[in-house]
Formats: structure tokens, C-alpha cells, sequence
């Protein structure tokens, strides 16, 4: 379900191994290799101890839901109401992204539920991480 | 810093709020810039500091004819003005300049001269939040909530109380844009912007301005007005990304500013008379009064509810009727900063019998920054 139209990122050389993962279908977190923080959104070095020895790890793409609206005004490439969602992942971060698969509603979209990565391709380069409810 | 060193001396808004197509962004910080000096007698030669946001002080400075010797751009979203009287009375205090002006301008309404709103797609926030379909406040600053309602067990019916009391407040105020009065069902069935936030829970769009001097408290006797001193400050950030707050149910930097300027005030919640709270959207007078420290986590809410803040209640808030129903240009925290004066000078519209402390407290971004300031009608 492209939803031609929406916003897209434009990856920078510190982002683009993210954006290299989503098409290849991988949600890609970094780990510092000195105090073990794991981090999002990318930079090449740790936001708590300033090391540069930092690792590309792949997330295991289990989160649950942390926070969310439900839109009702027209934004490009979206029918409203439709969910912003904030989702916390299993291994700590928490980042923006909308629920699929999953009626948007208040009831449907229900706190601390687990949801999991999936991968919409926008075009030939960009790949967006959205989640769904957990399977089983 | 020490206290009661810096006054203001010089508060003024544009001529008029609401909608004023025939000024331009600039204009409107000129309006209100000319405004303020006429209050306290003074030309554009006896101005030796500027501060500003949205336009650069660069802008300003030309525009108003002034030759600075201490210029500040902070621009951090609607807090940047409580940050410049932060910054200029530690500029004042340093001896770097001894009349500033801080002026706030924005055609938020008619959108004249407004450079255009866009998020960079290369930004982190272009990349990481921008494709999942905010559009602005009403879609960002909001997301935090349901964490918050969750946490605490608090009803959509609370937080729409918010907006029933601070429309008490509008009542009494001849320049508020909303002053009839509301009900909680009005709140609960006006129009959905971004569940759970329905259409009266959202601050207006207006156009406006206003403006600051600020000069050091051995000189206020030479000015006509009240002097109201500046008695603590506090500024912060955390995050350009909604998404990426520490903890949804508070702000890092709502915890870092406030505390900061209460001890720099040497006060204690009870010694305060008059609050002011940056209220973009309903939850942020809840979330300020907990981060402030005037009440434990997860009772502001019903603080309010409970009338507390309303009129006749023990903390009086948002006393020109707040972001929600006085106006909202876009970057509020000048007029938060102008209640909190007309308070001091005991001119409010809605005044508080006595008041000699208070504190306005400010947000920039979607909780990206903060800035507070204490301010007293005491002289030191």
C-alpha cells in the first residue's frame, strides 16, 4: 500500500546505513562499543559518552505502541483519521512512524500493545519502517 | 546572577491583536517595539541592546534604527523571549549594555512577510519524523498525551477543563480574541484535530506582537513606569524531535528552567501570587505545574479541574486567558511575558488583589526548549 505523496526523508551521510536497511528490509540501530547504549536516530558517535567506537545493530523489529494521535486534517499522502504513533522497541529507542494493518481508532490502537516492523517501499530508494499488531 | 538587579521598565503589545493584515511580521514587531519606548520615553539613540526572534536582531536593529552594542538571536521556538530576559539581565548584570530591547512580531494569522514554514527532509526531523504525516503542532506537540492520561488515569473531560477555566479568565479581558464563556461539553464536541485534542484544546491563530526594555534597577526612578524586577531565570533544552522526549509525561526541559529560576529567586512555590503557563495546547499547563514542582506527579489535572487556577482560586493561571483564548500568534511567550508584567504593575485586566511574585513559564517547539522567569513588583 504506497501511499504516494507523503513526505519523504533524504538520507545524509551519517543516516544513509539506516535507509540502506530499510530497503533491504532490516530496522538498524547503532551500539556504542564502549558503554553498550543503544541509540536512535543515527549519529556516528554515543549521545551519552561521546565515544566515536560505535556498531550498526539490527533491531529486532518487536516493539510496542508508546504514544499516538489520530490525525483528522488532510496532509499529503495520508486519508484521515490516520495514527502518528511513537513505538517503543524492544531493544530501548523509541521512534515516530504510523500502524498498519489496524484500524485507526482509539479502540483498535490500544497503549503497550505489541506491534512489529514492517517495510513499505516509497520508491526505488526510500523504504519506510511502519508497524503492524504482533502476530500471534 | 543576583537578584533584583534588572527591571523592566518598558512592556507593551501591538496597537492591536487578532487579525492585522496591513503589517507585515516585521511591522509588527516594529508596532510594538515603538509602542514600549513611547511607554518609557525613549528613542531608538538611548537603545544599546536588542533581542529578538523570527527576524533577526540584525533586522530589528536597522529596521528601528538602534546601534547595538549587545545583540541576541535566540530563536528556540515561543520560549526564545523568556530566554532573552534571561540573557539580557545577565548582559545588563555584565555591563555589556544598559537599555535592551526584546521584541516579539508575528503574522501568524494573515501571514504577511512570514518566511514559510518547511521541515529540511535531510534534518533529522525531515527523516525520521516528517514521513509518518505530522503537520505541525496540533499533530506533534500532542503525541505525548495518551502516554500521560494513561500513567495517571487522567480523562479527556480534565484536559478539557483546562480550556473552560482559562476561558473564565478571557471573559474579564477586553483584548482576549475568545471571552464568551465554555462548558465542558463545548470543549468535548467541538471539532477533532488529533485525538485526543479536539479544536478547544488547541490555541488560537492571531496575529500581534510585544515588546520589552529591560534596564538595570538603579535607573528605574529615571523611567514614568512601574519598575517590576527580575527576580530569577531559567532556561533549557532537549530534543527538535516529539519523538524522542526522555519521558512522554514530562519535559527534561520544563524541569531544568523552572527549578533553575526558583532557586535563582530564592522563593518557594507558596511565596508565589501569579503563574503564568505556555499553553500551545491544553496539556501544557498540566505538565508545567508538575515540572514546576507546584504539584506531584499526575494531580495537576485535577488541580484544575477543581478550580484552583480559576478565578478566585488559590493559584491563579493564565490570567489573560492564555494561548487557548487571549491569542496565539505562534511563538506565544511574549504575551505570556506581558501578562506577568501588567500582574506586577497591577493593571491586569483580570488583577490579582496584592500580587508580588510571579512566574511565567514558557515552552519552545513541541517541548524542545524552555525558558522561566520570576518577576517581583518589590524593589530590591
Amino acid at each position: 500500500m504506497a501511499t504516494p505523496g507523503r513526505a519523504l526523508p533524504q538520507p545524509t551521510p551519517e543516516t544513509q546505513h539506516f535507509w540502506d536497511g530499510t530497503k533491504a528490509n532490516e530496522l538498524l540501530l547503532q551500539r556504542c562499543d564502549e558503554c553498550a547504549k543503544v541509540y536512535f536516530p543515527p549519529r556516528p558517535f554515543c549521545p551519552v559518552c561521546a565515544s566515536r567506537k560505535v556498531s550498526v545493530t539490527k533491531a529486532s523489529g518487536k516493539a510496542k505502541l508508546y504514544s499516538y494521535v489520530i490525525h483528522h486534517r488532510p496532509v499529503p499522502g495520508f486519508t484521515p483519521p490516520y495514527a502518528i504513533a511513537v513505538v517503543e522497541l524492544d531493544e530501548g529507542p523509541r521512534m515516530m512512524t504510523n500502524i498498519v494493518e489496524c484500524p485507526q481508532t482509539p479502540e483498535a490502537l490500544v497503549l503497550d500493545m505489541p506491534v512489529e516492523v514492517v517495510f513499505e517501499a516509497q520508491n526505488d530508494s526510500i523504504t519506510l519502517p511502519l508497524f503492524r499488531p504482533a502476530k500471534g | 546572577m543576583p537578584h533584583n538587579t534588572v527591571a523592566v521598565v518598558g512592556a507593551a503589545e501591538t496597537t492591536r491583536l487578532g487579525v492585522i493584515p496591513e503589517l507585515s511580521q516585521i511591522g509588527l514587531h516594529a508596532d510594538a517595539a515603538l509602542n514600549a519606548m513611547a511607554e518609557c520615553g525613549l528613542k531608538p539613540k538611548d537603545i544599546d541592546g536588542i533581542a529578538t526572534a523570527n527576524e533577526t536582531p540584525v533586522q530589528l536593529a536597522h529596521y528601528l534604527g538602534i546601534t547595538p552594542t549587545w545583540v541576541d538571536g535566540t530563536s528556540v521556538g515561543g520560549c526564545s523571549f523568556m530566554i532573552h530576559v534571561r540573557h539580557a539581565a545577565a548582559a545588563i548584570e555584565a555591563g555589556l549594555a544598559k537599555t535592551i530591547l526584546i521584541t516579539h512580531g508575528e503574522s501568524g494569522k494573515s501571514r504577511v512577510g512570514n518566511p514559510p514554514r518547511s521541515v529540511h527532509p535531510q534534518s533529522l526531523n525531515g527523516q525520521f519524523e516528517q514521513p509518518f504525516g505530522p503537520m505541525g503542532p496540533p499533530s506533534m506537540f500532542t503525541i505525548p498525551v495518551l502516554r500521560y492520561m494513561k500513567t495517571y488515569g487522567v480523562t479527556e473531560e480534565q484536559i478539557a477543563q483546562v480550556a473552560v477555566v482559562q476561558r473564565e479568565w478571557a471573559s474579564k479581558n477586553p483584548r482576549a480574541t475568545f471571552r464568551n464563556l465554555i462548558t465542558t461539553d463545548d470543549v468535548l464536541n467541538s471539532r477533532m484535530i488529533a485525538y485526543p485534542f479536539r479544536l478547544l484544546m488547541c490555541c488560537l491563530v492571531t496575529d500581534g506582537g510585544g515588546a520589552l526594555i529591560l534596564t538595570s534597577a538603579e535607573r528605574t526612578k529615571d523611567f514614568p513606569t512601574k519598575p517590576v524586577y527580575i527576580l530569577g531565570t531559567g532556561e533549557s533544552a532537549e530534543t527538535p524531535m516529539v519523538s524522542q522526549m526522555e519521558d512522554f509525561t514530562t519535559s527534561r526541559a520544563f524541569r531544568v528552567a523552572g527549578p533553575t529560576a526558583f532557586k535563582e529567586a530564592g522563593i518557594t512555590h507558596k511565596d508565589v501570587d501569579h503563574l503564568m503557563i505556555y499553553d500551545a495546547f491544553a496539556h501544557l499547563p498540566i505538565y508545567g505545574l508538575e515540572d514546576l514542582g507546584f504539584l506531584p506527579r499526575g494531580e495537576a489535572a485535577g488541580f484544575i479541574a477543581g478550580r484552583n487556577t480559576a478565578p478566585g482560586g488559590s493559584l491563579p493561571l493564565n490570567t489573560n486567558g492564555g494561548g487557548l483564548s487571549y491569542m496565539h500568534s505562534g511563538m506565544y511567550g511574549m504575551y505570556a511575558l506581558q501578562e506577568s508584567v501588567r500582574q506586577m504593575r497591577g493593571i491586569a485586566p483580570a488583577q490579582i488583589p496584592g500580587a508580588k511574585i510571579s512566574v511565567c513559564h514558557g515552552v519552545g517547539g513541541m517541548f524542545a526548549a524552555s525558558g522561566t522567569i520570576i518577576f517581583s513588583n518589590q524593589a530590591p
